[in-house]
């Protein structure tokens, strides 16, 4: 479906996204309690069908947390990049969307571990990469540890 | 806790660390197994042993520092992760690199994916208990590794893109020994393939383990020749074709079992695509210039950028945050490691511990690509 349409239907469904036509894909930016809710229409929807979902991740912007995610349909051949605008910085939360794609419980995982965020209904959020009484997020950029990191 | 763990008939689920150092995670990952005598009813991976924060370090760093980081991830991939970088800050400023480069760039892509390919072959045989595949694959292996010394003075971790072309020119041998190696690799190949395939030992170990349905491959993000096996069509080269990829012909393997079996046949069915690859360009390398060019200090436009590459293990993709400056925002690297270990949960329930190590070989895991 050209990006046009996928921006109609989405409007139809969320007046609260706003998209923009960007060089490489189409980007849905949507509100974080608004996020699940759209994310499964876009997954199950005949006309959408977007089931590979190839890459997620966090975006610190200092005042608020973008969690972003690229999403390709195999049937119909269109991708889009969603996101989710997280306007809390100091609790940041959004709802999973793991049981919609697998691949989601570990990603959440890891942006859990690395910024914080945390993802309401995750069956196991626990820190992934980092050992488990670590303090503090590191891809955060407010981020400090004087004896791992040097600033130039 | 205990006593919701002994079933009627008395047994007992017990847990059974697997690594960090167990010699068939070919790396540092640990897997804690839930275990109903030698049934598997639980994988979780822990990772994060060789976690270096590449991703934290790629924001202090310019664009040409970041590709020297790329090539400790997926060492085995190295050229390839190299490429990723160096086709997003390409793409992103517009700039044009010669034929000369896109055809070098392709040569050395599909050399380092029979590289990795060999060396998966030869660990795979040994993780089944058969040496000889890993005699085999390292005496071969050799011959591509010298190739590459050659031109790029490094045998693994080459570091030859760089934004705009290559670092060096091609060493005037190096199109008689590819072609020299290909001529004796075409002898080897049906060799690997008979070593193995035919093996009783080895089917009865991999034909109908880790079975991997098409919407779960998909669901879990599996690419590589381990999603092909599945039956998804992922291969960048064809469906975002780059540097020379779309000027050569070639196959996409997609088999249908989606077991252990179908994961190293296509890994098989790719090394024969590649030499087909290498033969049609290693006669015609254009001449021209290797480097297009380029401002000193690289600065991209502010905006997100996405690049994608088939390395030897799948898509990997780099994802930029850039705000104008010299080092991006933000920088994720989607590693395939990373989702293709996401699914040994999901295909390793139900079958013993041995198959594990048939699974976690034929996905073909590479840790560091996994930590990052």
């Amino acid at each position: 479906m050209e990006n046009e349409k996928i921006q109609q239907f989405i409007s139809n469904w969320e007046p609260e996204a706003s998209s923009a036509l960007c060089a490489q894909f189409l980007e849905i930016s949507v509100p974080a309690a608004k996020f699940r809710n759209l994310a499964e229409k876009l997954r199950f929807d005949e006309q959408m069908l977007f089931d590979y979902l190839f890459n997620m991740t966090c975006v610190d912007w200092n005042d608020h947390f973008i969690t972003v995610y690229h999403l390709h349909s195999t049937k119909h051949n269109h991708s889009l990049v969603l996101k989710a605008v997280i306007a809390n910085h100091d609790n940041p939360e959004v709802d999973t969307i793991c049981d919609i794609w697998k691949t989601a419980e570990l990603l959440e995982r890891e942006v859990y571990d690395l910024f914080g965020v945390r993802f309401n209904n995750h069956p196991d959020l626990r820190r992934l990469l980092l050992a488990d009484d670590w303090v503090g997020f590191p891809l955060r950029k407010d981020y400090k540890d004087e004896v791992n990191m040097v600033i130039r | 806790m205990q006593a919701e763990l002994i079933s009627k008939d008395g047994t007992q689920e017990y847990f059974v660390n697997m690594g960090p150092q167990h010699p068939s995670t070919h790396g540092v990952l640990r897997l804690v197994l839930t275990l109903d005598g030698e049934i598997i009813k639980r994988v979780e991976p822990h990772i994060g042993y060789v976690h270096r924060s590449i991703e934290k370090m790629a924001e202090f760093d310019t664009y040409k520092q970041i590709i020297h980081l790329t090539d400790r991830m997926d060492y085995l991939s190295a050229h390839m992760n190299n490429e990723a970088v160096a086709l997003l800050v390409e793409n992103a400023l517009e700039i044009e690199v010669s034929d000369r480069v896109k055809v070098i760039r392709t040569i050395m892509s599909e050399l380092t994916r029979l590289a990795s390919h060999q060396l998966w072959w030869g660990v795979m045989g040994m993780d089944m208990g058969a040496i000889t595949t890993f005699l085999y694959a390292f005496r071969d292996r050799e011959m591509i590794n010298d190739i590459m010394e050659e031109t790029t003075g490094a045998r693994l971790t080459m570091n030859y893109n760089t934004p705009g072309g290559v670092m060096f020119d091609l060493h005037p041998n190096f199109q008689k020994q590819v072609k020299e190696f290909i001529k004796i690799f075409k002898t080897k190949l049906p060799e690997y393939d008979e070593l193995l395939s035919g093996n009783i030992i080895f089917t009865e170990r991999t034909k109908g383990i880790g079975k991997l349905s098409l919407a779960d491959a998909i669901s879990f993000g599996v690419t590589g020749p381990s999603g092909r096996a599945s039956g998804f069509a992922c291969d960048v080269r064809k469906t975002n074709p780059y540097s020379a990829y779309d000027r050569v012909n070639f196959t996409e393997i997609l088999l249908v079992e989606g077991d252990a079996y179908a994961r190293y046949k296509a890994r098989i069915f790719e090394m024969w695509e590649s030499i087909s690859i290498i033969d049609q360009l290693i006669d015609n390398i254009p001449e021209g210039v290797i480097m297009a060019p380029m401002k000193a200090i690289v600065k991209l436009p502010k905006g997100e950028f996405y690049q994608r590459v088939e390395t030897a293990r799948g898509e990997l993709g780099v994802f930029v945050v850039s705000d104008g400056n010299k080092t991006p925002y933000r920088v994720k690297f989607r590693s395939p490691g990373f989702s293709n270990l996401s699914v040994l949960d999901h295909i390793s329930r139900g079958h013993k511990i041995a198959d594990l190590v048939a699974i976690m070989s034929t996905l073909d895991l590479v840790i560091p690509d996994i930590d990052r």
